[in-house]
């Protein structure tokens, strides 16, 4: 299957006024065409810098990139001038975020909102605009009618609202999706019906997606491969099986062992220490003073990518030694 | 032994004043005769979802919400009966610990402040004997003198909630509320802040009152569970029997939600239609008729009581006690994931594996493994999943 | 094992400094954020130096009892020149020193309103926001019929029946500030006792008065700040127009708006009269103004980590 997103060794910094917070420390994901990916990390890995910086959404110049590739078909995103980017959101790759209520403008009915989205694309007329706003509607499970094209956001619940901006997302058929964290706001069934309402999406429309989540469930379900990120770089990449339950990297197995799945409170572990601060980061490789498998050289040099299968790597010395790579 | 806390046929129903004449029009819900008990030292979780009432019966608990019926008995004295002066003592037998670390410390106060809150409200503890007790409160929860002098917006989410639990700790109370006290930290934070809970309540002996929607957090910290829709108890008993067997058919539908992480086991995602109704005009009779997937003539008619039958197990549900769910066991092996694989799609863009493929239903049937050493999570709902999914 | 104990001086303040180590270092972070935006330093610059002026003006004035008000009838009409560097007015006067002078009663006055503003409107209106009921809807609708009539005019209609007077301009203007304050600080109030932290407390006991000192009225300040900073540039518009409506203090007392109002009849041949006392008034709200926007700044919790 052909590369449709490919982000190499992307490195983002931005200034703050207590230092220079280096985000992105050699990002690397490709995603195929027709999958999902689950992009897993805890809060502060950058999954969500990430993601923005696909559509360019960080703001110039305060995010500085300094260095890496954002490839969409081979075409590099981070070199676009903002007009192209503006072409692109929406249209060839499009975003939905975590909280739906503050990405829907609560004075514009909703049918509104989706039809302005496919006249700026496309160009449609009024009318022919209505149409593709039903369409979406009814594509992401949200009946076309009357009722909903009206109501004005606050109107509708949570998994609708969710709905009706992944029908906004889609309405002009991007094949890329970046969905940050969408079920985070939502109730557990709800969010269920929103993850099979992404599968679905694969399945019928063959929309690709990168799943934005801290939860491991999420990936695990939802999606066919699973990165994992820790404090600004991509540290495990492959299948989902894989990467959950064969784990190599030392943080992603440590953070399934946290889980609290089918364990009592006694026989929970956790990882010590805690999240780096990222404007002093540690040198080499930044889980190394977590890491229980620690060697010399993880203090001074940043691991790169070892291939442990077709699809799975780990970017980790340990990892490489017991490969006999390194 | 009379239970710590004893809530008994608890309503609490909030007026929506609505017009210009203000005469109140709608009312809320929230919570409709629940009773429940909590033993001293254990630790009873309330589950659900929006609009179940959970944090408000906590908030009723807590003095924050006025119950409009019902009443709450807390070491045998009635709460309502009390005059201020005895609920503002009775009061410090129970405090709260929030779900948002940083709003529930006042961010103008330093962390010896905001530890000392209590102390100086409901104690005549001062200068250094107060720095001390806030000093031992902050070494129970693992943080220490350097952090006294510190404003919460300095601190990571983790030991914020740290922070709120040694406040919590300060009037020696017998029971700590935790509304979903780990939802907004990280999982490796998570782990460490439910295992600080366990060992201080096995140290102090203290009964936890645990709202959470994490159905694996509550197994792996409840004694008891309670599972609440739309301000009513559907099924309430010790955990393990309630997750592991649950004979109320919400409580299978919200473990079969709960998407696992173990991408071995299939959740059954979608299984529930629709979304929770409004609280202003619940359904009439069982509250969950109109989702139910196995909804009998009777539901929408009668609401059904909350029985106990076995193992100290109570259940409001009309379907007999025996009755037999269809079973689904979530597929071993990796063929699930495998379907889903691009290289299997037919044409370009995104052919229907699961055409070719047997319904789940079907397939786990044939499937059925039980080589892991997670039990069978028995879920019911697969008709109506399957027929959605044939168009 | 407190820190509490140690009694040497140099212990006490290091036992000081680091107990307000985290209020000392947002003050400074705070700070820092302050001086990046130039325009609201040279603000704060500009209001230092009248108050310098204002404070010093016996000194610091080339004529101070024509400052003051006496007359010199035998340089009327003088334009600008090295003897008097704004020229003198129609009756002789420096104008330089009389605008020197004028600083007085606009710095004051803005510093009696600010700071009575400051005591009614957290009190009334914390009382109000945080505990709501029959307390709320008394103090709202005393200050909607405050509220309901223009601000000026209400301040006319104050110092008219008063008499003019420096202490009745005070009041007429303070009647007719009070009530914004009060419902902004309602306004925080009401959306500050749902906090959580609020709420813990209430839990834990703590009583209502101190709930409302310790946790609504602290964190209610910051929009108060920004919001009278702005506004001091227009009490001294006020200041100034009532004067120059002949309400307010009365000639000879140097001030501003007066100043302006004697001297409009002779704005086409001697404009320096009303001319330098405008450019004052004018530069004074100004700088307020950009004080007021370099506070909002400050507060604005974007700021924040």
């Amino acid at each position: 299957m052909a590369d449709l997103l490919e982000i190499r060794d992307l490195r983002l910094q931005f200034n703050s006024l207590r230092g220079t917070v280096k985000a992105l420390d050699g990002v690397n994901l490709t995603v195929r065409e027709h999958e999902i990916i689950g992009l897993v990390g805890e809060s502060g890995c950058g999954k969500t810098i990430t993601g923005l910086s696909v559509l360019g959404l960080l703001p110039r110049p305060q995010a500085e990139y300094t260095g890496g590739e954002i490839l969409f078909r081979g075409d590099d995103f981070l070199v676009k001038s903002e007009a192209e980017m503006e072409e692109i959101r929406g249209g060839l790759v499009s975003m939905v975020f975590q909280d739906p209520l503050a990405s829907l403008n609560p004075v514009f009915r909703v049918g509104e909102q989706i039809a302005r989205v496919v006249r700026l694309h496309r160009g449609l007329g009024k009318k022919e605009a209505r149409e593709a706003a039903v369409a979406a509607l009814e594509r992401v499970g949200l009946p076309g009618s009357e009722t909903i094209l009206g109501s004005y956001p606050h109107q509708l619940s949570g998994g609708m609202r969710q709905r009706a901006c992944m029908a906004m997302a889609l309405s002009c058929d991007s094949p890329l999706l970046i969905a940050d964290e969408p079920t985070t706001a939502l109730d557990v069934t709800i969010q269920a019906q929103i993850l099979r309402l992404l599968l679905d999406l694969r399945e019928r429309l063959g929309i690709a997606q990168i799943l934005i989540t801290h939860n491991v469930g999420v990936a695990a379900q939802a999606c066919d491969r699973v990165a994992v990120m820790y404090a600004g770089s991509v540290v495990e990449q492959g299948r989902t099986a894989e990467v959950l339950k064969a784990s190599r990297h030392p943080y992603t197995t440590a953070l399934y062992e946290c889980l609290p799945q089918d364990k009592k409170a006694e026989e929970l572990t956790t990882i010590p220490g805690s999240v780096p601060d990222l404007i002093d980061p540690p040198s080499g490789c930044r889980f190394h003073p977590r890491c229980a498998h620690a060697m010399e050289v993880c203090k001074d040099v940043k691991p790169e990518p070892t291939p442990l299968s077709d699809e799975h790597w780990a970017a980790c010395h340990w990892v490489a030694q017991q490969e006999g790579v390194a | 032994m009379s239970p710590l806390l004893s809530i008994e046929d608890l309503t609490v129903h909030f007026k929506i004043r609505r017009g210009l004449s203000r005469k109140s029009v709608d009312v809320v819900h929230a919570v409709d005769d629940v009773s429940l008990q909590i033993e001293a030292g254990e630790t009873l979780a309330l589950v659900g979802e929006s609009g179940s009432g959970k944090t408000t019966i906590a908030r009723a608990i807590l003095g924050l919400n006025k119950p409009t019926a019902g009443r709450i008995v807390f070491e045998g004295r009635d709460l309502a009966a009390l005059k201020r002066r005895e609920r503002r003592a009775a009061m410090r037998e129970a405090q709260v610990v929030f779900q948002d670390p940083y709003s529930s410390l006042s961010p103008r106060l330093t962390v010896r402040d905001v530890i000392a809150e209590p102390l100086r409200a409901q104690t005549k503890l001062s200068g250094a004997e107060l720095n001390d007790r806030v000093l031992e409160l902050l070494e129970m929860v693992g943080l220490g003198t350097q952090h006294l002098w510190r404003r919460p917006h300095e601190f990571s989410g983790g030991q914020c909630q740290r922070i709120a639990v040694a406040r919590a700790l300060a009037l020696e109370p017998k029971l700590i509320v935790l509304d979903e006290p780990t939802s907004a930290l990280d999982v490796s934070v998570q782990a460490r802040i439910l295992v600080l809970l366990k060992e201080l309540q096995r140290k102090l002996g203290f009964a936890y009152l645990f709202i959470a929607h994490d159905l694996a957090v509550v197994e792996a910290v409840a004694d008891t569970v309670a599972v609440l829709y739309l301000g009513q108890i559907v099924e309430s008993g010790p955990t393990e029997l309630v997750l592991r067997d649950p004979r109320h058919p919400y409580t299978r539908a919200l473990l079969a939600s709960v998407p696992s992480p173990d991408p071995e086991l299939r959740s059954e995602l979608g299984i529930i239609k629709g979304e929770v109704p409004s609280a202003v005009r619940p359904p009439s009779g069982c509250r969950f008729h109109p989702r139910c997937p196995f909804v009998m003539d009777i539901c929408p008619k009668e609401q059904p009581e909350l029985r106990e039958t076995s193992g100290g197990r109570r259940l409001a549900c009309h379907l007999a006690d025996d009755f037999a769910f269809p079973p689904i066991v979530r597929p071993e092996g990796d063929e699930g994931a495998a379907s889903r694989e691009p290289q299997q799609r037919s044409s370009g863009e995104g052919g229907r594996p699961e055409a070719d493929e047997p319904p789940p239903y079907g397939r786990s049937m044939k499937e059925a493994l039980f080589g892991s050493r997670r039990k069978a999570r028995l879920v019911p709902g697969s008709m109506a999943d399957r027929s959605e999914r044939d168009t | 094992m407190s820190g509490a104990t140690r009694t040497d001086a140099a212990g006490v303040l290091g036992e000081w400094r680091l107990r307000h180590a985290s209020g000392l270092s947002e003050a400074r972070h705070n700070l820092r954020v302050f001086l990046r935006d130039k325009l609201a330093v040279l603000g704060i610059a500009w209001v230092l130096f009248m108050l310098v002026l204002a404070i010093g003006a016996p000194v610091i004035a080339p004529y101070p009892e024509q400052g003051r008000g006496k007359s010199n009838l035998s340089e009327r009409f003088e334009a600008p020149s090295s003897k008097h560097w704004f020229g003198t007015d129609n009756l002789g006067r420096d104008v330089l020193s009389r605008v020197i002078f004028g600083a007085r009663i606009p710095l004051l006055i803005s510093a009696l309103v600010a700071g009575s503003v400051l005591i009614i409107g957290p009190i009334l209106g914390g009382l109000a926001g945080y505990y709501g009921g029959l307390l709320d809807e008394t103090i709202m609708r005393i200050t909607d019929i405050f509220l309901a009539f223009p601000a000026l005019i209400l301040a006319m209609a104050f110092v008219a029946i008063l008499g003019p007077s420096l202490q009745n301009l005070a009041l007429a203007i303070v009647i007719t500030w009070w009530p914004w304050y009060t419902r902004l600080v309602r306004g925080q109030a009401v959306s500050l006792r749902q906090r959580p932290y609020v709420e813990a407390a209430k839990t834990m006991g703590v009583r209502n008065g101190t709930i409302v000192t310790r946790h609504i009225l602290p964190n209610a300040f910051g929009p108060v700040i920004v919001a009278i900073t702005l506004d001091l540039g227009t009490v001294i518009l006020e200041v100034a127009g009532l004067s120059f409506l002949g309400l307010g203090v009365k000639p000879p007392t140097p001030e501003w708006g007066l100043m302006v109002s004697e001297g409009v009849e002779y704005v086409l041949e001697a404009w320096w009269i009303s001319i330098f006392p405008g450019i004052a008034i004018f530069l004074l709200v100004l700088a307020f103004n950009v004080i007021g926007d370099g506070l909002r700044d400050v507060l604005d919790p974007r700021m924040k980590r």
